[in-house]
């Protein structure tokens, strides 16, 4: 069944680009003295996948360059301290979330990049700047999704007579939607969720988080649920334990659960209140020698321009980082349905969003993190 | 020499040279034909397991090295602020904050490290030690520096870039840390910190690395002695099954060496879990209610039932081993004597086979006290161990140091317990067969 | 039945097999008088230890009785039978001194502490092994383990020891001080003995009877002396002591003694022991040192003639191995006398033995 959905997948696509027609040989400039083969790294299952199909392929065909994939995102930030301290960096490109862009950033191990020079504009002539907007949250980081932290639900709990959740404080309400959930096993997001459910207004949320008493009231309100919470460590796992009943809800990446609800049609739905806005995106390693780095500008300048980061939106759930690509986003190449309305982006689903705070986290995160575990030990 | 020849049936004197040395025939002194004859076997002996010695410093002894030097090394803070370090070692955190002359120094400093960019790199340093450190470095950027008029006083300035800068706390965590060497990661790793004040233990709440060394430790033991209790009577028939029964069994004992480790802490989830396949049978045969299904996984359980499975072979085969040069005649005699099979089994058999339970728990104990995967999977929170926050430090907040001094103590905690085991059973008593 | 009331052990119609196709041990009938020395001898596999290990309880009996001082003990386990054992390789437990070895029974059997120490306390010296209480087994010789085996054995007093081939790792000189001091153990304290070894001379030493077995079968029970002389069969002639057979026909039986016919033609008498009527095949069992060498002997009735290959000189007497009615290994031993210096290798010489001698028995 995966592989007919594979083989559907790539016809649709061909159908897809064909259509868009966005780029032919003689339209992408030459590149000089690029190197002629380059490894990428993301995270692997569907959303690498995505990746290949609206960046990848694309790219090889109009080049003939050989694409290396490694799936090592969720340790990148480790193993390219590694590879800087070892003075062999084998990456060219590194899909990460903004918060370890940011990480490497400070480290000097991710090169700065200067969006309008470096990346394409919209095709109405907007610069890149303007098009990413405030997603540029890091001098090195290149967005290319925005995606979402939020819950998912099964929708068969008889102990609920008929109730669904539908704000997030629901999630610490354990009388009227009894069952365990589901929360990943560190700090961030959490804490926020459990101050807005606390009374703590949304503006004033980190402010709050930033004082001892905060983070004691944050985890005060955790403690009222943390006997019924199942701890997650990979994204994978929420789907799975919503799947076997494991949890009556939990949280994840929205894409997870859209594959859960849409592709597995599992009886369950997503719940949209304060679901935390991230982003993913392209850092390039510092220190790239110069074929390699001209092959990867190249790439980029390509692989980030409106019409691939919407056509990457056909294969996954998440949300083009560039605003002229939003209303180019189609159908699902697969299943055939619009994606707008599946997206953390569209308006229905973002009426009640919560902002991340990258800076205060880099800051806090430690501290939080050690004070978060303690919590967790005891 | 005459003498050598002058034997006639009977033994040569010995050669002596004036000294007393023993000479051989040829006359040169007798332990240097030894060496001499010996040194070729011993080069090509060398030869042989030179390839072993040089993959072992490699990647055994070069790595523990380099953490253990990791765990106290400092060198960042006086390789960016050179002449910040220097100003400060006579500044005093009691009488406020620095005067001129540091922010001299920290304003040059500053200028060379966002030049080279390794100012932000400073920062997440310094920010494991306080938080705020890094965003503070951060806006200390090139930008803000340039805007900065050096003939001016620089304090005030350096007070509208952030205001912290005016402020006691950064420059007293500088100079706390400003040293090559610190204690600071083992500090931390003993749920401890270094402050400008000296050494403290740190708040209530934030207090892990004890608990979790206990908790490794005992659930550790846990792990061993259900090891233990599990192989022994598998060892047993193991030892005294007839030939081919044997073969099966071992068979089965060696199963779980074939697969892959993440495939059976996956199977291991599925069947522990709330809607798995134990309490699935469990609420089919009546014995516990469904709404009150047992939880196994995502706790210490899970991790003692999973790690037990997979470590269970490294107790079998020890004891397996010693086991089978046990003969059968012991507990015959025994018997004969007059011991029923208790007695005869506590009294001569278990004796007997105590150097493969010390060898199996040896082997099985340093395992568990190290593993990470299968306490991740299936420990939930209350199941992990300190390798868990290792890992953590390694890939996810970049604190090595940290890392480094965990690792160091856990190998100290390790050869610790393998020499508290040499004192009370005695090395000697461990065979591996 | 009456007959097994004054035995101590008894074995009635007993029947072992371990895989239900072959019997290991068929049909015995055993009884052992009180204070016997009863040797089991046989070849490897003829099912004297698994006898043994009856007695002792290791093994199960597939049929009939095993009784010990008239009482069943076929479903007594072996810690309850109260019988001492000495095993093959002495298995002293190596994690015990000397003495905790002996004290072991004496401590399972819930004895005071007193009467613990002076009992080993006598029984090592009962062997000469006072002096090495708390040495360990893996410090003691060969020798010394055994001693310290058989006083383990012993130090609880029970009135039947089994020897399962104790003295099997020694060496010979050894041994034959072992075999000694056994024997005198065992008139010392008057315990009944059942003994099992695969060595004649040990068993022909030490024994008041012997049993021979092969085939999972008592092919003769006897005093060493009566087994000697008087083998009932092929098997127990050729297995105990040095043996000549000579292959014949019985021609006819004449009271105890048969005339019988070799193959070149040549009559001889023999003692009629197991052989058939006239026409059967026979085999005749003749000791070396009861054939004498006769010079007037031409071949008849009454003897037969060889020739001399081959002469070995052994101080007190001289070994001649001849070819004799087509047996090449034929030995005949001599006294150092005058007659051998007449003896040359190549040369044919006349036989002569009595009638009584010779012992014509199963052809086998």
């Amino acid at each position: 069944m995966r592989l007919t959905n594979l083989l559907g997948g790539t016809a649709l696509a061909m159908t897809a680009a064909a259509a868009a027609g966005a780029i032919s040989a003689q339209e992408l400039p030459a590149c000089e003295g690029c190197a002629d083969s380059m490894t990428i790294v993301s995270w692997g299952g569907a959303y690498s996948n995505s990746q290949a199909k609206a960046y990848h392929e694309p790219y090889q065909e109009l080049t003939g360059i050989e694409i290396v994939n490694d799936e090592s995102s969720a340790e990148a930030v480790a193993k390219l301290r590694a590879m800087d301290e070892a003075g062999n960096v084998t990456w060219d490109l590194v899909d990460v979330v903004a918060s370890d862009a940011m990480r490497l950033c400070d480290e000097g191990l991710a090169m700065e990049i200067d969006a309008d020079a470096d990346l394409a504009a919209a095709p109405d002539g907007t610069t890149a700047s303007e098009d990413f907007g405030d997603l540029l949250v890091s001098e090195c980081f290149i967005p290319q999704i925005v995606y979402s932290t939020t819950f998912g639900y099964r929708t068969d709990v008889a102990e609920w007579g008929g109730k669904t959740p539908d704000d997030i404080c629901d999630v610490f309400d354990l009388e009227a939607f009894p069952g365990k959930r589901s929360l990943e096993k560190r700090p961030i997001n959490n804490m926020e969720w459990a101050l807005l459910c606390d009374g703590v207004a949304k503006e004033d949320v980190y402010d709050v988080l930033e004082t001892d008493e905060g983070q004691a009231q944050a985890l005060a309100k955790l403690a009222t649920i943390k006997d019924s919470v199942v701890w997650w460590s990979a994204g994978a796992e929420t789907p799975q334990l919503l799947a076997d009943g494991e949890v009556v809800m939990g949280s994840t990446y929205n894409g997870r659960l859209f594959a859960l609800i849409e592709e597995q049609k599992q009886p369950v739905a997503m719940l949209w209140d304060a679901q935390v806005f991230d982003l993913d995106g392209w850092i390039i390693p510092a220190g790239l020698p110069d074929d390699r780095k001209a092959r990867v500008m190249h790439y980029l300048n390509f692989a980030t321009d409106t019409q691939r980061l919407a056509d990457q939106a056909a294969y996954i759930s998440y949300g083009p980082a560039r605003k002229s690509s939003a209303p180019l986003v189609g159908k699902h190449a697969e299943l055939g349905i619009e994606m707008a309305p599946h997206m953390p982006t569209d308006p229905e689903n973002s009426k009640n969003t919560f902002l991340y705070n990258y800076e205060w986290w880099a800051d806090y995160r430690d501290d939080m993190d050690a004070k978060f575990q303690s919590w967790l030990l005891n | 020499m005459a003498d050598a020849t002058a034997g006639d049936g009977i033994a040569p004197e010995e050669n002596r040279s004036a000294s007393g040395l023993l000479l051989s025939a040829d006359g040169t002194p007798l332990k240097n034909s030894i060496a001499r004859a010996e040194r070729r076997a011993r080069i090509r002996a060398f030869l042989l397991i030179l390839p072993l010695l040089a993959f072992v410093m490699v990647s055994f002894i070069a790595p523990i090295a380099d953490m253990l030097f990791r765990s106290v090394e400092n060198d960042i803070v006086a390789d960016t602020l050179p002449r910040t370090v220097v100003e400060l070692q006579d500044w005093d955190p009691a009488s406020g904050v620095p005067g001129e002359p540091v922010f001299e120094a920290f304003y040059a400093d500053m200028l060379d490290a966002t030049e080279a960019k390794i100012h932000t790199r400073l920062g997440s340093r310094l920010n494991y030690e306080e938080s705020g450190m890094s965003s503070l470095f951060r806006k200390t950027n090139a930008r803000r520096l340039g805007r900065i008029d050096d003939t001016q006083p620089l304090a005030p300035q350096f007070e509208k870039i952030d205001e912290d800068w005016a402020t006691v706390e950064p420059w007293a965590i500088l100079k706390t840390f400003s040293a090559r060497y610190t204690p600071g990661y083992f500090l931390q790793a003993a749920d401890m910190k270094l402050t400008p004040e000296g050494v403290e233990s740190v708040d209530e709440t934030q207090q892990i690395y004890i608990k979790l060394f206990w908790r490794t430790i005992i659930l550790s033991l846990t792990i061993t002695c259900s090891c233990l209790l599990l192989g022994y009577p598998v060892a047993w028939l193991l030892a005294n099954l007839p030939m081919k029964s044997a073969n099966i069994l071992m068979i089965l004992v060696l199963l779980p060496f074939w697969t892959s480790l993440l495939v059976r802490t996956s199977a291991w989830k599925v069947l522990l879990q709330e809607q798995g396949v134990i309490n699935d049978i469990l609420v089919w045969i009546g014995l516990v209610n469904d709404g009150a299904r047992l939880v196994l996984i995502n706790n210490q359980i899970g991790t003692v039932i999973a790690m037990t499975h997979i470590l269970l072979p490294f107790m079998i085969l020890p004891l397996y081993s010693v086991m089978k040069t046990i003969p059968p005649s012991y507990l015959r005699a025994a018997k004969s004597m007059g011991a029923n099979d208790w007695v005869a089994f506590w009294r001569v058999y278990f004796p007997q086979s105590i150097p493969g339970i010390g060898a199996g728990a040896i082997l099985v104990f340093i395992l568990a006290i190290g593993y990470y995967i299968t306490p991740e999977l299936v420990g939930g929170t209350s199941g992990t161990f300190i390798s868990n926050r290792i890992a953590f430090h390694i890939s996810t907040s970049l604190n090595w140091g940290l890392a480094a001094a965990l690792g160091s103590l856990l190998l100290i905690l390790v050869m610790g317990l393998y020499w508290l085991y040499d004192k009370i059973v005695g090395i000697d008593n461990v065979k591996l067969g | 039945m009456t007959e097994s009331s004054d035995a101590f052990v008894e074995f009635e119609r007993v029947q072992k097999s371990y895989d239900g196709e072959t019997l290991v041990v068929k049909d015995l009938n055993l009884n052992i008088g009180k204070g016997e020395f009863l040797t089991m001898l046989g070849p490897s596999g003829s099912g004297k230890t698994t006898c043994l290990m009856m007695l002792a309880g290791f093994e199960t009996a597939t049929h009939g009785d095993i009784r010990l001082d008239g009482k069943p003990i076929n479903s007594v386990p072996p810690h309850k039978r109260g019988i001492g054992m000495v095993f093959q390789n002495y298995a002293l437990f190596p994690h015990m001194t000397v003495a905790e070895n002996l004290a072991f029974p004496l401590e399972v059997r819930k004895m005071g502490k007193a009467d613990i120490e002076a009992k080993v306390k006598r029984a090592l010296d009962m062997v000469q092994m006072g002096a090495f209480g708390g040495r360990r087994p893996a410090q003691l010789s060969g020798g010394q383990q055994q001693r310290v085996a058989v006083a383990r054995a012993l130090v609880f007093d029970p009135e039947l020891v089994l020897m399962d081939e104790p003295l099997g790792a020694l060496d010979k000189q050894l041994r034959e001080q072992m075999q000694f001091e056994i024997k005198h153990i065992h008139e010392e304290l008057g315990v009944t003995v059942v003994y099992v070894t695969h060595d004649q001379s040990e068993a022909l030493t030490m024994s008041d009877r012997i049993a021979v077995f092969n085939d999972g079968k008592i092919q003769q029970l006897a005093p060493p002396p009566t087994l000697y002389e008087k083998p009932d069969n092929s098997f127990v002639a050729q297995f105990i002591g040095e043996n000549n057979t000579l292959d014949a026909t019985v021609d006819s039986v004449d009271g105890r003694f048969a005339r019988v016919r070799f193959n070149d033609g040549t009559l001889s008498r023999a003692l009629a022991v197991n052989c058939g009527g006239p026409g059967s095949q026979t085999r005749l069992s003749l000791r070396p040192e009861r054939v004498e060498f006769d010079a007037n002997v031409e071949p008849d009735e009454e003897g037969v003639t060889g020739l001399v290959k081959e002469l070995i000189y052994l101080g007190d007497h001289i070994r001649v191995r001849m070819e004799v009615l087509g047996n090449r290994d034929f030995v005949v031993k001599v006294p150092n006398g005058a007659e051998v210096s007449e003896l040359r290798v190549g040369e044919t010489a006349g036989l002569t033995w009595r009638a009584e001698d010779c012992r014509a028995l199963d052809a086998a």
